[in-house]
């Protein structure tokens, strides 16, 4: 199981970039952090979820 | 009458106590943005007596901006670093204050930003915040970044909250409230998430990480 945003969720062996495509994600437009360190955009296809992964999706809106 | 240097350290100091101004008076602050969220941060701090303030955008005061932002009529078609350094220096006349007229990028965010201790995203535009914070979090590993997202319409005020994302990353705004579904940005729900923005740097500066 991989913790995402606080819930547990059944993506093992997904890549970021699969992740965030699945889940409707903007990948312009988020930041993701993965047992607490940023993951860099250009690594989000070679980065894969692993069991007891904590991940951290922030997904920017509009607006300052 | 404009009061002396050392008047105005003294009354700082006697408001924030002299430990943690000595702390405030030595903290760079980078202001990416000079909109909503930004002019009214910027204002907080150079009230705060912080040490400098770096001040970044690379557009003009339209009128279209009054309603929330920290500009005045007769600024209308000045440059937004200018109009809102002029204004901060009325506040705070011994403010350091350093400005860049530019659209901050991957290109040359590096050097604009080196001197920051701690960083403000506080751009309009989602995949600028996007863009500022990945750089933040993946180039510059000793500084601190204070997003903000979400803080458009008329939801409650209980809603906008502060959320320590990860050791050096500050996450400020409800997180949903997105500026393009209808009712725009209303002053007072921007100016409360800029409050939370310049209230989380200030505890950091104090070493008050948690939120």
């Amino acid at each position: 199981m991989i913790r995402i945003n606080g819930e547990n969720l059944d993506v093992d062996g997904k890549s970021v970039a699969e992740y965030l495509n699945s889940a409707g994600y903007d990948q312009m437009r988020v930041a993701v952090e993965l047992n607490g360190d940023i993951v860099p955009k250009v690594q989000y296809t070679d980065t894969v979820f692993k069991d007891g992964d904590s991940v951290e999706v922030v997904s920017f809106v509009g607006g300052g | 009458m404009i009061p002396t240097k050392e008047e105005w350290i003294k009354a700082l100091n006697e408001r924030h106590g002299t430990m943690f101004q000595k702390k405030i008076s030595s903290a760079t602050v980078t202001v990416c943005g000079l909109g909503g969220l930004g002019s009214n941060i910027a204002i907080s701090l150079a009230r705060a007596g912080i040490g400098k303030l770096v001040l970044i955008d690379f557009d003009k005061v339209d009128i279209t901006n009054l309603h929330r932002q920290q500009y005045k009529v007769n600024q209308i078609g000045m440059s937004k670093t200018e109009a809102l350094q002029d204004n901060l220096k009325e506040i705070n006349p011994y403010l350091e204050a350093e400005i860049h007229t530019v659209r901050l990028d991957e290109n040359n965010a590096k050097d604009i930003l080196s001197d920051a201790d701690i960083i403000c995203e506080a751009f309009d535009n989602a995949e600028c915040k996007a863009m500022l914070t990945n750089l933040v979090l993946e180039k510059m590993p000793d500084k601190y970044i204070v997003a903000a997202s979400g803080m458009a319409g008329l939801e409650s005020s209980n809603a906008i909250h502060t959320r320590r994302v990860s050791r050096r990353f500050y996450l400020c705004g409800d997180e949903v409230s997105d500026a393009k579904d209808g009712i725009g940005l209303v002053s007072s729900r921007v100016m409360l998430c800029a409050a939370h923005q310049a209230h989380t740097v200030l505890r950091i500066i104090a070493e008050e990480y948690e939120v």
